[in-house]
This record gives structure tokens, C-alpha cells and sequence, in this order.
């Protein structure tokens, strides 16, 4: 048979746009596959000129997924900047949205999303294999799924004063305190949404007993793993030093993210529009890590709430102590979050301090440069802003939490198409499978392609030479 | 009578129109009993039917050419093509880039960021999509409604979804106007 590329685009049930393109050889197996992430949008040269204060409010534009990331993220880069420290209160009540967010992204991509693979299976007809479909095949489960969704989205809507791009924190604090009765709301939902989490993480569990072999043939390889944690290197979401461990479980080393510059750079092909960070002392690709819920729980040794840390004993063990290096588990990974986050809305909600008013540090010195870091849903997210005494910005630098997952994506795409995808007759399912092995990781386009967000799956045939013979997109 | 099909995709914008969408919650599983849920960035279909569908919705401006592609795409399989958020209406936050260079864009974000190491070069493999100047779609293509908000509001979406999926027009005043 003749050499084919694929191409398949849009990638689906993913966040953002992207496209996957499958070199083939002679004898129909798989040569090499990309993914491509394709938009630039230039955040980072048009936040030029605007003030600190204002970029809480532009940069949730990068992403309306994970926009609360984003908004305390470019808060805390002002609180730097400023040199103003958020009295205590402030910073529980951001955290507290923080959570809100952790809930409502992770839950919806592991049954909205992810689900309709996992429950409805990778083979099924692609016309109902969505949550549509989904909520035929079990409409309780949806509607569950919709109401921890809700209660997330809710937690944001009480602080910022909407669900998406809310209006909260600004450098030095947050605008507004917390009421009594907005409290008591929040806590009358977390039964329920624990309920919900743990329905989800039997189900997992379940549906990974069942597929042990495709766990273990679908994108496993050695990484480092990225994330933030609390002095006791349990997992932390709003607040600490990050810390990144080798594939064997070494720690390499651990940061004050503010000094971020000495320990990761991003590398540039020609064929993605977003980079690649890695760790600066080994170089690129060796230098390699993985962030969001699979890095993170590699690289913290403990979770500092009681159901979560359960979860995540059981987690540890899935590879005998040592980092768990399966893509598909970033799905347990993620719910195991989930779960801690909840805990962490009650332990946030029972403070003392919660619904003080001492929300805002006036005392604002411009130093000329800040940086914000905070766990997003799906990684580490880094604003690094420099400005003029006017405060208005001569320099913006984002490295955005998919990005540091570029890497593992690409070579969880070229893995899976290894695996999967055998010419000459090409069925749809295998292709949903690449697509899947992107879908692990959550990516979120929009917020990879701030600089440049869209990520299409086409599968173009090529011939050895590279010359193309046929574009198949699924519609 | 068959349900009228809806199909949605995203460009140049930030999927909050499309979380916005999802914010309906409950109200989902009502909209999926009045339309059918065609090719949209949460299903699996790729792309709008061949044979058309009543009703298209797009998030984001146009940003490139991969962007204008959707769009007449959409214009042409779509009876009903919406403009939803800010960014598919007049552009949105992302058309700040307008007032740069493109090419400075570029070369800040992949060669002069500071983290960006020795490799640092503007992509330019031929399977990326050309940048353009940021525009709203109606720049490109005919409009039927517009639906402005960053994003518009759940109750917003529903009521134009509902609305156009019974065969109505609906008519955004008042309380269902937002510019923020
Ligand atoms: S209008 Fe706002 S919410 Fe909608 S895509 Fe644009 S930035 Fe995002």
C-alpha cells in the first residue's frame, strides 16, 4: 500500500483546538504523529501598556475554563509587584475560589468530557458518544455530575459575582468579604458533591479493574512531576514552593516560584504554537516533566485532608511507591483532587477568619516586577509582569499549565498512534483513541495559545518523501 | 417533526461562551429534548452536517485562517448562524493584538519571552493556520443574531437557544442585553 498521513481535526471534548496529524509508512503502521496546537493570540504583547490592576480582568479572557486560575494568578503577580501581602482572610477567601474552581473543571471533564469514553466506551457511534449520550445511558449520573459542577461554579458566582470571569481579587486582597449566609450556603452543598466524587472514583476504579490492559499499553512512559506543595510536601493548590521529582521519585529540586527563570525554559518547534518547558539543569527533552493532577500527585507525599489522603495512599501503590506513570490515570488523579478540594472548601469555610473584613493591604510599593503562581486545574501557571512607575506593563510572560504538559502530550500521541492505528483501513475508534490520550490530560488550548486556542484532529496520509496523498476529516 | 439540529464550534475566543452554555445546568437536558446536539466542541462530531442544520452558533472573532474556514463553513451549513460573546460580536479582548504588530506578537511570545530558550524561532510549519488581523465574524459573514456578553449569561443562552429551537426570534432587550 502507499504511505498516508492522517489528520484529524478538531480533537473533541477537549478544551481549545488542536490537530493531530499521523504520518503512515509503506506498511500501513505509524511513522510519527504530531499535535499541533494551532492559534496564537499575543496576550502577552497586547497586556503592553495596560495597568497591574486591570490584567485580573484581561487575563481570565485566556481561558473560560479555568479563569479564576488566571485572575488570582495576575492578583498575585500584583501582590509581588506591589510588594502588598493580602492580610490572611483575603488569601483564604481566594483560595476558597480557587477550590470552587478545582471542583467545577475537574468534575465536568471527568464526566462531561472524559466520561462519554469511559462509560459509553471508545468505540461507540461518535454521533452520541457526548454527554448527551451519556445522559440517555444514565441520566442520574448526569444530573449528578451537573450538580457538583454547579456547586463549584456557585462558590465562584457567591465571592466574584458571576460563574465565569468573575470580579474578586485584586493586588493586596479581595473586594468583597464573605457573609454568614453566603457560608452556610456553600457548606449545605458538600455532602452531596463528596457523595457525587466518590460515586465517580468507584466508577474509575471500576472501569480500571476492567481495562488493566489498555492502562498499561495506552502512552506509559518516565517523566518528571511538577507541582506545588505545603511544607510537609503534602499537595497545595493557592500557596507554596513547587516541587519537581524525577521518574524514579527522587526529589531534583524544590522553589520559590518567583525564582522561576533559574529553573525552567521553554523550547520552541516550528510545528506547535506552544512550547515546551522543561527543567533547565538537564535541558531539553531530558529536562521533561508532567504537571496537573497525575504530576502533582507523584510529586506530594501526603494530601493534608482525611478522605483525599486515603485516596491517595491507595494512588501511591498503583505502581508500588514509585511515580505512576500511565496517562489514563490523570482520570483518578483528577477525582482524587476533586475530593481534596472539597475537604479543603469545608476546612476554608470552618476558619475563624473566613468571614472577616480585613480583606485589602493598602500599603502598595511598586518594585518594578512581580510574579504569580498558583496550581490551575490542569498545572502550574506562571504571570510574570514587569512594569514602568506609572504601573502600567512593559513586559508580560505566561507559561500557562498546559504547556508544560506539551511534551507528554505529544509523546502520548505519538505512542498511542504507534499502538492503535493500523492502516490501511483506519476505523474512527482508533483515531478516538489519539484523541483520548490528549483528552487525559485536560489540555486547555485557550489557555496554551493565550499566546496563540484551537485544537482540530485531521488525519493527512502522507508518502516516506512527506508528500501528501489524502486528508480524511471526521465530520 | 424532527428536532431542529444545533452545532456550535469556538474560534478566537476563550470557551467561557461555551461554559456559559454549560452554566444552564439542569436546563441542559431540557435544550438536548428541544434540539439535537450536532458537531460541537463538547460532542464528537467534527463538523456542522452536509445537509445543513438549523441552527449554528459561534464563539470567538477570527483570528487566522483556520478561523475563516469555520465560519464560512458555518455560514453555509447553518440556516441560523449566532454570534455569541463579546469576541464573535466585535472581537473581544483578544482584538487588543490589533493595536500591534503582528509579527512583534509573534516575536515576543516565542523569541524574546523571557524564559524562552536558544530554540527560540516563530513557528511556521505549513500545517499551521496563517495569523490574521482579530475580527468580528460578521466581518466575514453574515450574522442572524448577535449575542454580546462576556461571556452573555446562562439564562441569556437559554433563552436564545430555546427560542430559536421553537421556531421563534428571539429578541435580546432589557435585562438580556449585557456589554460586560
Ligand atoms: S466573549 Fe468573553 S467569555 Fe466569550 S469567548 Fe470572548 S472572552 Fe471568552
Amino acid at each position: 500500500m502507499v504511505a498516508q498521513k492522517i489528520t484529524i481535526e478538531p480533537v473533541t471534548r477537549i478544551e481549545g483546538h488542536a490537530k493531530v496529524t499521523i504520518r503512515m509508512n509503506e506498511q500501513g503502521s505509524v511513522d510519527r504523529a504530531y499535535l499541533h496546537v494551532n492559534e496564537f493570540r499575543g496576550f502577552e504583547k497586547f497586556c503592553e501598556g495596560r495597568l497591574v490592576q486591570e490584567m485580573p480582568q484581561i487575563t481570565p479572557r485566556i481561558c473560560g475554563i479555568c479563569p479564576v486560575s488566571h485572575h488570582l494568578a495576575a492578583a498575585k503577580a500584583g501582590d509581588d509587584l506591589f510588594s502588598c501581602p493580602p492580610p490572611r482572610p483575603a488569601s483564604l477567601l481566594r483560595e476558597l475560589m480557587h477550590m470552587g474552581q478545582v471542583i467545577q473543571s475537574h468534575g465536568m471533564h471527568f464526566f462531561e468530557l472524559a466520561g462519554p469514553d469511559l462509560l459509553l466506551g471508545f468505540d461507540t457511534d461518535p454521533a452520541t458518544r457526548n454527554v448527551v449520550g451519556l445522559l440517555n445511558a444514565n441520566p442520574e449520573l448526569v444530573v449528578k455530575a451537573i450538580n457538583l459542577r454547579k456547586f463549584g461554579q456557585e462558590i465562584i458566582h457567591i465571592l466574584g459575582g458571576r460563574r465565569i470571569h468573575p470580579v474578586f481579587a485584586v493586588p493586596g486582597g479581595v473586594n468583597k468579604a464573605l457573609k454568614p449566609a453566603e457560608r452556610d450556603t456553600i457548606l449545605a452543598g458538600i455532602d452531596e458533591s463528596i457523595a457525587t466524587l466518590k460515586i465517580g472514583l468507584d466508577i474509575i476504579k471500576k472501569w480500571a479493574a476492567d481495562n488493566m490492559k489498555v492502562i498499561n499499553e495506552f502512552a506509559v512512559f518516565p517523566t518528571g512531576y511538577f507541582g506545588m506543595v505545603t511544607p510537609r510536601n503534602g499537595l497545595e493548590l493557592y500557596d507554596g514552593n513547587i516541587r519537581l521529582i524525577d521518574s524514579t521519585g527522587k526529589e531534583l529540586v524544590k522553589f520559590d516560584g518567583r525564582n522561576y527563570l533559574d529553573h525552567i525554559a521553554e523550547h520552541v518547534e516550528s510545528w506547535s504554537y506552544l512550547k515546551f518547558p522543561y527543567y533547565k539543569p538537564l535541558g531539553y527533552p531530558k529536562g521533561v516533566y508532567r504537571v496537573g493532577p497525575l504530576g502533582r500527585l507523584n510529586a506530594s507525599d501526603l494530601l493534608e485532608t482525611p478522605l483525599a489522603n486515603e485516596e491517595h495512599k491507595l494512588f501511591k501503590q498503583l505502581n508500588g511507591g514509585k511515580p505512576v506513570e500511565n496517562t489514563l490515570y490523570y482520570h483518578y488523579a483528577r477525582l482524587i483532587e476533586a475530593l481534596f478540594a472539597t475537604e479543603r472548601v469545608r476546612m476554608l469555610l470552618d476558619d475563624p477568619d473566613i468571614l472577616s473584613t480585613d480583606i485589602l493591604n493598602t500599603r502598595q510599593v511598586n518594585k518594578g516586577s512581580g510574579v504569580g503562581i498558583i496550581e490551575a486545574p490542569r498545572g502550574t501557571l506562571f504571570h510574570h509582569y514587569t512594569a514602568n512607575e506609572n504601573n502600567q506593563l512593559t513586559k508580560v510572560n505566561l507559561i500557562v499549565s498546559t504547556g508544560h504538559n506539551n511534551w507528554a502530550m505529544s509523546e502520548a500521541v505519538d505512542n498511542v498512534a504507534k499502538t492503535y492505528v493500523k492502516g490501511p483501513d483506519v476505523k474512527e475508534g482508533m483515531l478516538n483513541r489519539v484523541e483520548a490520550a490528549i483528552r487525559a490530560y485536560d489540555p486547555c488550548l485557550s489557555c496554551s495559545t493565550h499566546a496563540v486556542g484551537q485544537m482540530p484532529l485531521e488525519l493527512t496520509f502522507v508518502d516516506a518523501q512527506g508528500n501528501l496523498i489524502e486528508t480524511v476529516t471526521r465530520g | 417533526m424532527a428536532k431542529p439540529k444545533i452545532a456550535s464550534d469556538w474560534m478566537c475566543g476563550c470557551a467561557g461562551c461555551h461554559m456559559s452554555l454549560l452554566d444552564m445546568d439542569e436546563r441542559l437536558a431540557l435544550v438536548a429534548e428541544l434540539a439535537d446536539l450536532r458537531s460541537t466542541p463538547i460532542t464528537d462530531l467534527k463538523e456542522p452536517d452536509e445537509g445543513g442544520v438549523d441552527v449554528g452558533v459561534l464563539e470567538g472573532g477570527i483570528n487566522n485562517t483556520a478561523n475563516e474556514e469555520v465560519a464560512h463553513k458555518f455560514r453555509k451549513r447553518c440556516k441560523i448562524l449566532v454570534a455569541l460573546g463579546d469576541c464573535a460580536v466585535f472581537g473581544g479582548v483578544p482584538a487588543m493584538r490589533n493595536f500591534f504588530d503582528l509579527q512583534d506578537s509573534l516575536r515576543r511570545a516565542y523569541v524574546e519571552a523571557e524564559s524562552v530558550d536558544e530554540s527560540g524561532h516563530i513557528p511556521d510549519d505549513p500545517e499551521l493556520a496563517q495569523m490574521t488581523k482579530v475580527r468580528a465574524i460578521q466581518d466575514v459573514v453574515k450574522v442572524d443574531y448577535f449575542v454580546p456578553g462576556c461571556p452573555p449569561s446562562a439564562d441569556v443562552i437559554f433563552y436564545v437557544l430555546s427560542e430559536l429551537a421553537q421556531g421563534r426570534k428571539p429578541e435580546l432587550k432589557d435585562d438580556l442585553i449585557q456589554w460586560h
